[in-house]
């Protein structure tokens, strides 16, 4: 098949970019759409043209690095799915494909299509995590949690860090991706000591970094190719008026429940 | 007072006074408009109603007063959060694409745009009796009569009901959407709460708007 592509191409963080035309010949409906820019990166390094630039690493819908938004939704038209998995039988021959960066002011982009999501691992290093004394390691089972606990904690914890909620959300907010990982960890015994820390750092940091707020229209649930549920965002906006409503007495802010 | 700059200062603190004051102005908004239908009963059941609501004194101007308040916390973090979510996305994608969001939740700050200029003209025209000579005119007890003159021009008319318009819209997210801000977001509770917006959406739309509509045709003189 053959596709036009619109792509951002941008030199570097300081350039200014732009919408650049970019034909694909030849292009097997079978390849994914990473292996469809790698043969046009091809054909462009054939022509002593500089290659589109964009993150990807394990190619099979895990990792969250491969951040595209084609035509106008993150990972494109399949639902549930990452870049990296989406097929090009999912494009018509001769389809125009708009290829663009996340965009969010808190991801600035670094050349073309890729984007420093540095923002997320301040996000999850404000409070996205559970401390662990040292010494020798305890039994796995000798923290008994309940199956309904367990199984809501993993719904959340299938996030990748992609940005895909950031970059879907009509105001650059990452209320999907702090809420799932506020709400795995939250749910677990492992992570009630420091559960009010938590949701209010994590919240705070995500102000800093300059995201949007979520006005509950939900095209991050319909964009992340995790299918992590809004109900999550429910859980963390419960979890962080207990902890504001805690942080007043600070005796039983201690220790979680 | 640690607990007040989160509210005012977080993102999920600022949504959940959003959705508060929206409660209560939409509480405000279905007493209202329940008052109103009471023009259906006549003149003097009308009038006494109206009349009620004068003298209750020093109530009145505290309920004003609440009124007031919950409206500009409203419109104040209304337009603070929408500043902050148009700065957070400071270059728009050239393909523009809206996966499920629905029209009513992503003109939310335009519907209330249009309700403070609407809330501003209503007060001047039947509060403060200042837009039209005819109404300030008027004995001052005759409610009744005040609203059948003031709707008797298709303008005046027209421009409530389009108001009334994007209050409904307004209403159509917002009251589905407050359960979220507070986090009741849950299994059994969303199939009421998604369709509790477009409920209240129509309900308050014909409800104000019937009456506009029956003076204009002459059934209610
Ligand atoms: C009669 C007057 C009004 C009523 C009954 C009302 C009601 C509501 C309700 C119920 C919400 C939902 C809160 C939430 O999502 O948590 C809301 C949100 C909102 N309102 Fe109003 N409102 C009124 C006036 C205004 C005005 C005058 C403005 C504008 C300046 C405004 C702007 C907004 C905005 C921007 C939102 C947030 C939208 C979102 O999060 O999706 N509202 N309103
Ligand atoms: S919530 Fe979904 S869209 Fe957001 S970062 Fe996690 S996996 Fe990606
Ligand atoms: S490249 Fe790893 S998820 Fe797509």
């Amino acid at each position: 098949m053959d596709i036009t592509l619109h792509v951002w191409r941008q030199k570097n963080a300081k350039s200014q970019g732009k919408m650049e035309v970019i034909e694909g010949k030849n292009i097997s409906e079978d390849s994914s759409f990473l292996e469809m820019l790698d043969t046009v990166n091809e054909t462009l390094q054939e022509s002593g043209v500089e290659p589109i630039a964009f993150d990807h690493d394990c190619r099979e819908g895990i990792c969250g690095m491969c951040s595209l938004v084609i035509n106008g939704e993150p990972h494109g038209p399949e639902y549930g799915t990452t870049t990296c998995q989406l097929h090009m039988r999912s494009f018509k021959n001769g389809q125009h494909i708009f290829i663009e960066p996340w965009r969010a002011k808190a991801f600035p982009i670094l050349r073309d299509l890729i984007v420093d999501r540095g923002a997320f691992d301040r996000i999850q290093q404000a409070g996205g995590f559970v401390s662990v004394n040292v010494g020798s390691p305890q039994d796995a089972n000798c923290i008994p949690v309940p199956k309904q606990d367990a199984d809501k904690a993993f719904d959340a914890a299938v996030c990748i860090g992609c940005g895909a909620c950031v970059a879907a959300c009509k105001n650059a907010s990452p209320m999907l991706f702090v809420a799932a990982k506020v709400s795995q960890l939250s749910l677990l015994p492992q992570g009630k000591p420091e559960r009010e820390k938590r949701v209010l750092a994590m919240v705070d940091q995500m102000k800093a970094e300059g995201f949007g707020n979520c006005t509950n229209q939900y095209e991050c649930e319909a964009a992340c190719p995790k299918e992590i549920s809004v109900e999550h965002i429910a859980r963390m906006n419960r979890e962080y008026f207990r902890a504001a409503a805690l942080e007043e007495s600070p005796k039983e802010g201690h220790g979680g429940e | 007072m640690k607990l007040c700059h989160r509210l005012f200062q977080s993102s999920v603190g600022a949504k959940m006074l959003m959705a508060i004051t929206g409660l209560m102005l939409t509480g405000f908004v279905l007493v209202h408009m329940s008052g109103n239908l009471i023009l259906y009963a006549g003149p003097e059941k009308f009038n006494a109603y109206a009349h009620g609501i004068k003298s209750l004194g020093a109530l009145l101007w505290l309920m004003r007063g609440g009124l007031l308040a919950t409206f500009v916390l409203h419109v104040y973090l209304a337009i603070k959060l929408t500043i902050e979510n148009k700065a957070a996305r400071p270059v728009p994608y050239a393909y523009e694409a809206t996966i499920q969001a629905t029209a009513a939740s992503r003109f939310m700050i335009h519907t209330g745009l249009m309700m403070l200029v609407f809330v501003i003209y209503h007060l001047a025209h039947y509060t403060f009796k200042i837009v039209s000579p005819e109404i300030s005119a008027l004995a001052p007890g005759d409610a009744y009569a005040m609203v059948v003159t003031g709707f008797s021009s298709p303008a005046v008319s027209g421009f409530y009901i389009l108001a009334m318009a994007a209050l409904s819209a307004h209403l159509r997210h917002g009251v589905s959407s407050l359960f979220q801000s507070l986090g009741l977001y849950h299994g059994n509770l969303n199939p009421i709460t998604e369709k509790l917006g477009p409920i209240v959406a129509s309900i308050v739309f014909f409800g104000f708007s019937s009456i506009p509509l029956a003076v204009l045709m002459g059934a209610i003189k």
